[in-house]
């Protein structure tokens, strides 16, 4: 990633497809919220676990959209992104041999973190037969009497694929018959097209072995703000967050302030760019369909990941290839691990003109290469 | 109304020419399909057109100047202000009419060429309509915003090329 990231910079008039955030810019009452919070002199720090009137806000707004209830004062802190919630979450429950099932191809940090946390990264590659659901037999076959836990994430990046409740009941089943644990990254939970985001945290018996961990980030449009959050049974919550006060002590105190605001006033502009990633979303698949790149349907998150299996390079000489022929870039698939390989991604994060520009220098190249 | 009409209409009224094939792939119909909406939608008069926002001030030669007018009328018996608000919507130089509640009763936006041109339309066509008790003009100094198009060259796309 590294490398062609580099390259990639390096060029100038690029399209790229290659953006794993909002190209929307927070929406303006959020941002005044952060102006005006400067303004009355909040510069301070906050609580640990973050303001708490933050925090009840998370926690209504957990009811409102995914039917969960947490207790603001035990069960939720707000984390430096949703890559700090996951950071302390597998360094709060993995033990030094620790095995951790990640489920790929995925978020390029989650095997990382689980190395750095002294675990044992233990990848169950998905396919597009499948549509990039785990299939429960798959996740029994992975587990042995090491295993503490799963990553799962969905709606995923970077396939864009979506599991429903039912399909997500088969996988509850083995991880309480095994009591696991879950990390259930839903940052991208606001981003469903087709049907509503169902959170494993939700089945029965699963709230109290599920870390939810989320954020501001995606739906809100604020990766630069650094602003994420986990909810947890307390237990949890609070070996996370002896990790979290020794080490960001608390995010940050404007940024918790425009949290607030993007909670209690923000949903109206979230609900338009996701209308607005739904319709991109129609009309990049269908043109990848149409230009030779089998691409399955992503019910979620902002990602295209069409197979390039049938032109015969692999997924790095393809982006190599497209970006330095056509100056379009896309991430090779085989950076998020296993059954990554032979497919692209490919973000929809961008103006509708940059995706009809995109797909016709696409189509443009796969004509080359015949 | 169903959503895939009202998805159409959102699209077309943020850009009208966006071409049909873009359109039906984005609200997930055919093209026919998309068409026959739209050619409904037209003759419903719910689509009553197709216009462009442009920044004219970037056009030297073609600038107009704008004005608001406050203007207080007498309603008249059984048609109540619909009388006089058709009298003046029918001058060419009325941009936009509008019945308001509060200080006056119908605000009229006017474009012309010169400052002169508005000031005569006011005091030889509007001020002497029967209806017409008083005038207030407004003259529009600076365009920042118009029908949700901000006038300023927008914001940049500040993300770096490749993100995780």
């Amino acid at each position: 990633m590294r490398r062609f990231f580099d390259l990639a910079s390096s060029m100038d008039n690029i399209i790229s497809l290659g953006v794993g955030e909002p190209d929307f810019i927070t929406p303006w009452a959020v941002r005044e919220a952060c102006i005006s919070s400067l303004e009355r002199g909040y510069t301070s720090y906050t609580a640990n676990a973050g303001m708490l009137e933050l925090r009840v806000e998370i926690a209504k707004y957990m009811k409102k959209q995914f039917q969960l209830s947490y207790d603001p004062k035990s069960e939720i802190i707000v984390t430096v992104g949703a890559s700090e919630a996951l950071d302390i979450a597998l360094r709060a429950i993995v033990d030094p041999g620790d095995e951790v099932i990640v489920v790929e191809p995925t978020f390029v940090s989650y095997a990382p973190l689980v190395t750095l946390a002294g675990g044992k990264p233990v990848s169950v590659g998905t396919t597009v037969e499948t549509n990039f659901r785990l299939m429960p037999e798959q996740l029994e076959k992975a587990i042995t009497p090491k295993t503490k836990a799963i990553m799962l994430s969905f709606p995923n990046n970077p396939t864009g694929s979506t599991m429903t409740e039912d399909e997500l009941r088969g996988i509850a089943k083995i991880v309480e018959e095994h009591d696991l644990l879950v990390l259930s990254d839903e940052i991208y939970a606001e981003m469903t097209y087709d049907h509503t985001h169902a959170s494993i945290a939700n089945l029965s018996g699963m709230r109290e072995r599920t870390i939810l961990i989320s954020g501001f980030s995606k739906a809100f449009a604020m990766t630069g703000w650094r602003l994420g959050f986990v909810t947890a049974p307390s237990d949890i919550t609070s070996a996370m967050l002896k990790i979290h006060q020794y080490t960001m002590m608390c995010a940050s105190t404007m940024a918790q302030h425009a949290a607030i605001e993007a909670l209690q006033s923000g949903m109206e502009d979230v609900k338009k760019m996701v209308q607005s990633y739904k319709q991109r979303r129609n009309y990049f698949v269908k043109s990848f369909d149409e230009i030779g790149l089998p691409c399955h349907v992503p019910g979620g998150a902002f990602y295209a990941f069409p197979s390039i299996k049938n032109t015969g390079l692999t997924s790095e000489q393809f982006a190599e290839q497209l970006l330095l022929s056509e100056r379009v870039a896309v991430v090779p698939g085989h950076v998020f691990g296993s059954g990554g390989e032979g497919h692209i991604r490919c973000s929809y994060a961008t103006s509708l003109d940059n995706l009809k520009e995109a797909v016709t220098r696409i189509e443009r190249f796969m004509k080359s290469l015949k | 109304m169903d959503g895939k009409e009202l998805e159409i209409l959102q699209l077309i009224e943020e850009n009208a020419r966006i071409s049909d094939e873009t359109l039906a792939k984005m609200v997930d119909l055919t093209i026919e399909e998309t068409r026959d909406i739209i050619k409904e939608l037209e003759d419903q008069k719910v689509i009553l057109g197709y216009s462009a926002v442009i920044d004219w001030t970037k056009i030297n030669e073609t600038e107009t100047v704008t004005a608001m007018i406050d203007v207080k009328v007498t309603p008249k018996r059984g048609v109540g202000f619909d009388d006089v608000a058709e009298r003046i919507y029918r001058f060419p130089e009325v941009r936009a009419l509008y019945l308001m509640s509060g200080a006056y009763d119908l605000s009229v936006v006017i474009e012309g060429k010169t400052m002169q041109e508005v000031a005569r339309f006011v005091s030889e066509k509007l001020s002497t309509l029967d209806s017409v008790l008083s005038t207030t003009t407004h003259f529009q100094l600076k365009k920042y915003k118009h029908d949700g198009v901000v006038f300023s060259d927008g914001e940049e796309d500040h993300r770096i090329v490749i993100t995780p």
